[in-house]
């Protein structure tokens, strides 16, 4: 009762890195509430999939296993965990900000009239005061997000409403074996006492999973087009750029919309959160949408011809010009200095 | 068969050209100070509307959108694009909803709305990009949810075949009728206005803004009654305000705040071919890049 609880995704028959990321998170909120950390999984063959999650300091883990659980589908994910959640009360329930959480996680909190927020990037524990009615909550999650296009940074809380609820996207949170030798408890979960002939209507008929083409999380070194490269053929620079120095290509929000990348190369709150030791950022201006998701980059380099531009507050390098006459200046002059 | 379809629309501020004043002191948005659009999403969404209902004779498209008055204006972006008739939910009951507040109401106006086959929304809103709004309007009618649709592959027989795109794949998924789908920005953009639609609707009006225009265009919608944009309060739906606006919203905006950026030691660097060639050097020695 009252614990931490998070929902687990699985990938290839493993849980997936986000969902120890938010284990990570979950157990530095538990020693901080002083409460137990949980967890569930639901899939099929999950067997042995407690011990991935023991080590990231889980109390208690739920498994359900059953073939009506995989593939994912939202109505019997949605049926167990909201009964599970009427039996277990946690106080808080954080879910990946991924298609999984972010398909699931509304349906929960509609369910159980609790509040939901999205792709938060901090998640903290704190007191609120209400002068109006002069009453004080006492340990609440701050859930802690860029809003409105990343203009503001909000603090979102639930006072009256349990689960509080968050989403968060992969990457944003660091993953941390907690204790190596931690004992948790199993608990396996009869599918039968949840599942309702009505929960199955939705089939998958077909399904093609492929591994992410792009890694941008784990490279060391990104070079970031923004909105400023002006068109997709622009990008092809970047990436003869990237090719040269051993990099991924990256890509801010509004270069994404405009089709000059693709999604899978957003980096920022609605993308994929990176720490490299070098971000080469070119022709992006820098909101906080973006910065959010690479501030934490052991160097920075800012390549724009708007010498205002925000992100040049966060470089260490300016280079103050234009990206389709600078770019191919790096590359010559690495290309020189490596031979 | 034709396809009774409700299509969710947001007017939204346009969230890539914002200044500091549009925020009010309670946290919440204020729209006034902002271009408001079309959620391109919600675009997306309606274009699916649009094929099924070229391709299923006798198929209606539904606009459903809350918002303040002058939401109306995508209702007619709508009408102008090929939808057939359009609903305005409008109270300041409604103000300072969040995700759940907005869904209880929204779902209430659907079951207002009589034989819906289909309810197609886009993904998010850009303005608060929760992606939260569909999901949750489909559990409050107890609907099956496709949620990230590329594509409405079919809609026959009772039965909805959609191609969904997903993080690291894509899936084709089947389901009963009636559902929800939400629909992403990887789906085909929506087609533009249609010159003689514009004609059609161009004085299409909700009552309150016939209110305010000359007795003409009253005379105008007594004789075309697909010129009435119908508005819907808090009394035209059955609800409990105490779930409505701030009240019924269990998350609270605590506290808002502009970042300021910490100040870095930050080289200078210009566009010369010396000073490009000395940053590589500097990079290639320090191990940073090679």
């Amino acid at each position: 009762m009252n614990n931490v609880f998070v929902i687990c995704e699985t990938e290839e028959g493993k849980v997936a890195d986000i969902s120890l990321e938010l284990m990570t998170k979950g157990r530095s909120l538990a020693n901080d509430l002083k409460c137990k950390l949980e967890a569930v999984v639901l899939g099929h063959n999950l067997k042995g999939l407690e011990n991935e999650l023991y080590p990231y300091g889980a109390d208690e883990v739920y498994i359900g296993d059953d073939k009506r659980l995989d593939p994912y589908t939202t109505l019997p994910h949605t049926a167990v965990i909201v009964e599970l959640f009427k039996e277990t009360k946690p106080q808080i329930a954080l879910l990946g900000a991924s298609t999984f959480g972010r398909d699931l996680g509304p349906r929960i909190s509609s369910a159980l009239q609790s509040g939901l927020t999205a792709d938060c990037t901090a998640l903290e524990i704190g007191d609120h005061f209400v002068k109006k009615e002069n009453k004080e909550y006492k340990d609440l999650l701050y859930q802690i997000r860029p809003a409105f296009g990343g203009n503001i940074v909000a603090t979102i809380i639930n006072p009256d409403h349990r689960p509080q609820m968050a989403t968060v996207r992969e990457g944003v949170m660091k993953m941390e074996v907690f204790d190596k030798s931690y004992e948790g408890k199993l608990n396996t979960l009869d599918i039968d006492k949840y599942l309702k002939p009505e929960d199955m209507v939705v089939k998958v008929i077909e399904r093609h999973m492929e591994k992410s083409k792009v890694n941008i999380k784990n490279s060391s070194i990104i070079v970031a087009g923004g909105y400023g490269m002006g068109s997709k053929e622009n990008f092809d620079i970047l990436y003869e750029l990237a090719d040269s120095i051993g990099a991924e290509v990256g890509a801010s929000r509004a270069a994404v919309d405009a089709g000059y990348a693709d999604h899978e190369r957003q980096i920022g709150q609605t993308g994929v959160t990176v720490r490299p030791k070098l971000y080469i950022a070119c022709g992006i201006s820098g909101q906080i949408q973006h910065t959010a998701g690479m501030e934490e980059s052991a160097m920075v380099i800012a390549v724009n011809n708007d010498p205002g531009a925000p992100i040049n507050k966060i470089a260490d390098y300016v280079i103050t010009g234009e990206v389709m006459e600078v770019i191919p200046k790096m590359v010559k002059y690495y290309k020189q200095n490596t031979k | 068969m034709g396809l009774n379809i409700i299509v969710l629309a947001k007017q939204v501020p346009d969230t890539r050209n914002v200044g500091k004043d549009a925020m009010k002191a309670d946290g919440t948005v204020n729209r006034a100070a902002l271009a408001a659009i079309f959620n391109p999403e919600d675009l997306n969404a309606l274009e699916q509307a649009l094929r099924l209902k070229n391709r299923y004779k006798g198929t209606s498209i539904t606009i459903l959108t809350m918002g303040p008055g002058r939401a109306a204006d995508i209702i007619r972006e709508g009408l102008y694009r090929g939808a057939d008739k359009g609903y305005l939910l409008t109270d300041r009951a409604f103000a300072g909803s969040d995700t759940l507040a907005t869904s209880y109401a929204i779902s209430h106006a659907i079951r207002k709305i009589e034989d819906v086959d289909l309810i197609i929304a886009g993904r998010q809103a850009i303005d608060g990009d929760t992606a939260q709004v569909g999901p949750q309007v489909a559990e409050k009618l107890g609907l099956p949810q496709l949620t990230y649709a590329e594509e409405v592959i079919s809609a026959e027989k009772k039965k909805l075949v959609v191609k969904r795109r997903l993080e690291r794949g894509v899936e084709t998924v089947e389901c009963p009728l009636p559902a929800v789908i939400t629909v992403n920005s990887s789906a085909p953009a929506c087609r533009p206005r249609n010159a003689k639609l514009v004609m059609k609707y161009k004085h299409a009006k909700t009552i309150t803004e016939r209110q305010n225009e000359s007795e003409d265009y009253i005379d105008l919608t007594a004789d075309r009654p697909y010129l009435n944009i119908e508005e819907w309060s808090v009394n035209d739906i059955d609800v409990d305000s105490k779930w409505l606006g701030l009240s019924g919203s269990p998350t609270k905006v605590k506290k808002i705040e502009n970042i300021v950026f910490q100040a870095k030691e930050t080289k200078h660097i210009t566009s010369s071919n010396e000073e490009i060639n000395d940053l590589m050097k500097e990079l290639i020695a320090n191990h940073t890049i090679g």
